[in-house]
């Protein structure tokens, strides 16, 4: 059948460029660039022929920062290429196009007794994005990053040459693309090492502590637990100073229903004025959270969807921050300076007097990642998140940035918007490495941020 | 004429048990990388049914195939036959009713939009438009009739659109050809519905599917998720006439019922 693609990407009359731009989940910074979906893997790199600012492959638009931006240049939006192209449930391993979310993986897989590997707080990412970012999730003390259960996947260069990329094909590309933002080409399809669940739900405990100390002691009690995360309440000083909810959990192993899941109906419906996020309102919201567990050990049995994906329950929860945006910061600091580091930002934050109420401590494993550019190492890290209000807030990200340097951290690409080129180059000193495997047609705004002119191959 | 799979028919499918429930039906889906019928084939391997997908691209086939099984269809066949050449229909879709051993459903969604600026200046991209939007399927849905009639059975759901319910200047040769693919098969519903043979004429709104993307106001538009449940629900009630979403039915007999010499200044 003749496709329509073809006929429709020319200029019909009733065609103009996609608006608004392309946002990121952080909507800051905000650019303008010209979006080209592609819905099949062979309209790349056809589909960037002739641009002249560079183009970056991008998936949902849920890391924070500039990432997946490219000011000016073109965004080639994957959503549209979905499919699911291979499962074995012996082994668990699924094939699919790259632009495939993870909220459609687990639609397929849960019914089927599946569940990923490794998942971030929200399933609304691509598998090719998630790849990208090298993201981790509440098990990477146990199960690493999301970039060790891809045992192999395509990757597309802009001249047209197709690479098939494991551990043992093309190696140093797979090390490059897991965790390369991007840059390295487009993922076309991957594979993903699905694990098995005979439940939907969780066995949660949620457990009160005071301080970085007993948030320690119950990271090390929790090591065969395969899930932890703590929420930690970075508005209070004093008494309450750091004190948060370590929450763990594993699948259930008692054979339950293994329905899919219904869609959320909320829509987050207006963007909030500025100064509805004040340190009072949050600072409230902390108390609550921190006292909505009466009790200092609570137990329940609990869907994976609250468990895991609290926020996805209200679609466009980002506008909560209103039209300024959010930045969200995100460090991790090596054991040997985790605990005093993070006491110390945690003061730094503490004494800005900046809201911050999404903000989630935890320790991570030592399972290597596969990706040469990967953020996790064994640590503490700890994600915060702010309204932007330009002059404090900055000055603060700043502030922090420094301290993580200071501490030998280093910070997340995927939540960053702020740190500068030395910063980065600090964080990353494999950077000069990397950019041998980055594509010449590819870049994005972080890339130009934090790299810059500084003789980076175009 | 060689009839190539996209891929192996042979590969086995891996059934889970919740497909078993409902007898699988036999669907010839002549169209099968366009955006609502891969939608709608989502829903059918879902339930199981057996497939025989028909496309013009190999690659692009092969990726709709290889998602049908995934997802658990009970089996899946495909050629790669650019339905264009209407001397081959004969071929393909006796081919195609063999390996699924009969037909209960053939769902036509072949169709381009085409480029209206281009068509305006040059018969030649208007009568592509014509020739894959009415003559092809006029030719398929000609050799099903018979097929179905003769055995008093089976449904043919044709992908039409709201454009065909009046001419406007922005897309009037693709309005024109499937005004006249929905004349063509609401004439053959009235021939052979007391045959046995329910014949639909489906009738979508602007619908986010590839073929729309970059067009104004897409964001507006509807999910092709949604369009496709309703599309396979209206086929297993054996609907006649369905517009989805279900509004267009309001707003197009509101256009239709604009007096030409108003509407002739509008622009549409």
């Amino acid at each position: 059948m003749p496709s329509a693609v073809e006929t429709s990407t020319t200029a019909a009359p009733d065609t103009a460029p996609v608006k608004p731009p392309f946002e990121s989940w952080g909507r800051y910074p905000v650019y303008d660039a010209d979006v080209r979906s592609v819905h099949w893997q062979d309209q790349f790199p056809r589909v960037i022929d002739g641009v002249h600012h560079g183009a970056l492959p991008v998936g949902m638009g849920r890391s924070y920062g500039d990432v997946c931006l490219l000011k000016d240049g073109t965004l080639v939006k994957t959503t549209g290429m979905n499919r699911l192209l291979g499962f074995n449930p012996d082994t668990g391993v699924l094939t699919a196009e790259a632009g495939i979310t993870l909220a459609q993986i687990l639609d397929f897989a849960v019914p089927r007794g599946f569940f990923l590997p490794v998942t971030p707080g929200t399933k609304y990412v691509t598998l090719g994005g998630a790849i990208a970012n090298d993201i981790h999730g509440k098990n990477h003390h146990i199960a690493g990053t999301f970039g060790c259960h891809v045992p192999q996947f395509e990757l597309v260069r802009s001249d047209g040459a197709h690479m098939r990329c494991s551990p043992t094909e093309n190696p140093d590309m797979y090390s490059a693309t897991i965790g390369g933002l991007g840059l390295t080409g487009m993922i076309t399809w991957a594979q993903l090492r699905l694990k098995p669940i005979v439940s939907r739900k969780i066995d949660y405990q949620g457990i009160q502590f005071h301080g970085i100390d007993e948030f320690l002691d119950l990271t090390a009690q929790s090591q065969n637990i395969e899930y932890t995360v703590s929420w930690i309440d970075v508005t209070s000083t004093g008494k309450n100073f750091a004190r948060g909810v370590f929450m763990q959990g594993d699948h259930s192993k008692v054979p339950n229903e293994l329905k899919p899941s219904s869609e959320p109906k909320l829509v987050f419906p207006i963007e909030l004025p500025g100064w509805v996020l004040n340190g009072a309102s949050v600072g409230a919201f902390n108390t609550l959270f921190f006292h909505k567990q009466m009790k200092q050990r609570v137990s329940a049995l609990q869907d994976y969807e609250p468990f895991f994906y609290p926020l996805d329950a209200v679609l466009k929860w980002n506008k909560m921050y209103g039209k300024r945006g959010l930045l969200q910061f995100q460090y991790a600091i090596p054991w040997e300076h985790a605990r005093e580091g993070t006491i110390a930002i945690l003061h730094e934050v503490a004494k800005s007097g900046l809201a911050s109420f999404l903000a989630v401590l935890k320790a991570f494993g030592d399972v290597p990642s596969p990706g040469l550019m990967s953020f996790p190492k064994p640590g503490i890290t700890l994600a915060l998140d702010f309204p932007i209000k330009p002059e404090k807030s900055f000055a603060l990200f700043d502030r922090l940035a420094e301290m993580t340097y200071e501490f030998g951290g280093r910070l997340y690409p995927a939540k960053d918007a702020r740190m500068t080129a030395e910063q980065y180059q600090a964080f990353y000193p494999q950077w000069q490495r990397f950019a041998r495997y980055k594509d010449p047609a590819l870049t994005s705004s972080f890339w130009e941020r934090v790299v810059g002119g500084q003789g980076f191959m175009r | 004429m060689s009839i190539t799979p996209a891929s192996d028919p042979s590969i086995p499918n891996r059934r889970d048990s919740k497909a078993a429930r409902t007898e699988p039906r036999r669907i010839l889906v002549l169209g099968a990388t366009s955006g609502i019928a891969e939608a709608c084939i989502h829903l059918w391997a879902d339930r199981g049914d057996h497939l025989f997908l028909v496309g013009r691209q190999a690659n692009r086939l092969a990726a709709v195939v290889a998602d049908a099984r995934t997802r658990g269809a009970g089996y899946v066949d495909s050629a790669v036959v650019d339905l264009d050449r209407t001397e081959h229909h004969a071929d393909l879709l006796a081919h195609a009713i063999n390996s699924l051993g009969g037909l209960d459903i053939a769902y036509l969604a072949l169709g381009i939009l085409g480029d209206q600026s281009k068509a305006e200046r040059n018969f030649h991209d208007a009568a592509h438009i014509v020739h894959t939007n009415y003559t092809a399927p006029v030719s398929l849905l000609t050799w099903l009739a018979n097929y179905c009639a003769q055995r008093h059975s089976g449904t043919l759901a044709v992908l039409s659109s709201v454009a065909g319910e009046r001419g406007r200047k922005s897309n009037y040769v693709y309005g024109s050809s499937k005004a006249g693919l929905t004349a063509f098969v609401d004439g053959l519903r009235n021939r052979i519905d007391r045959e046995g043979v329910r014949v639909m004429t489906i009738k979508p709104g602007p619908v986010k599917t590839s073929m729309t993307e970059g067009m104004k106001g897409r964001e507006r538009f509807a999910d092709v998720n949604k369009v496709a449940a309703t599309i396979a629900k209206a086929i297993d009630k054996g609907q006649d006439i369905v517009y989805v979403p279900g509004q267009w039915r309001l707003i197009m007999s509101v256009i239709r019922a604009i007096p030409e010499r108003v509407f002739k200044k509008l622009n549409l």
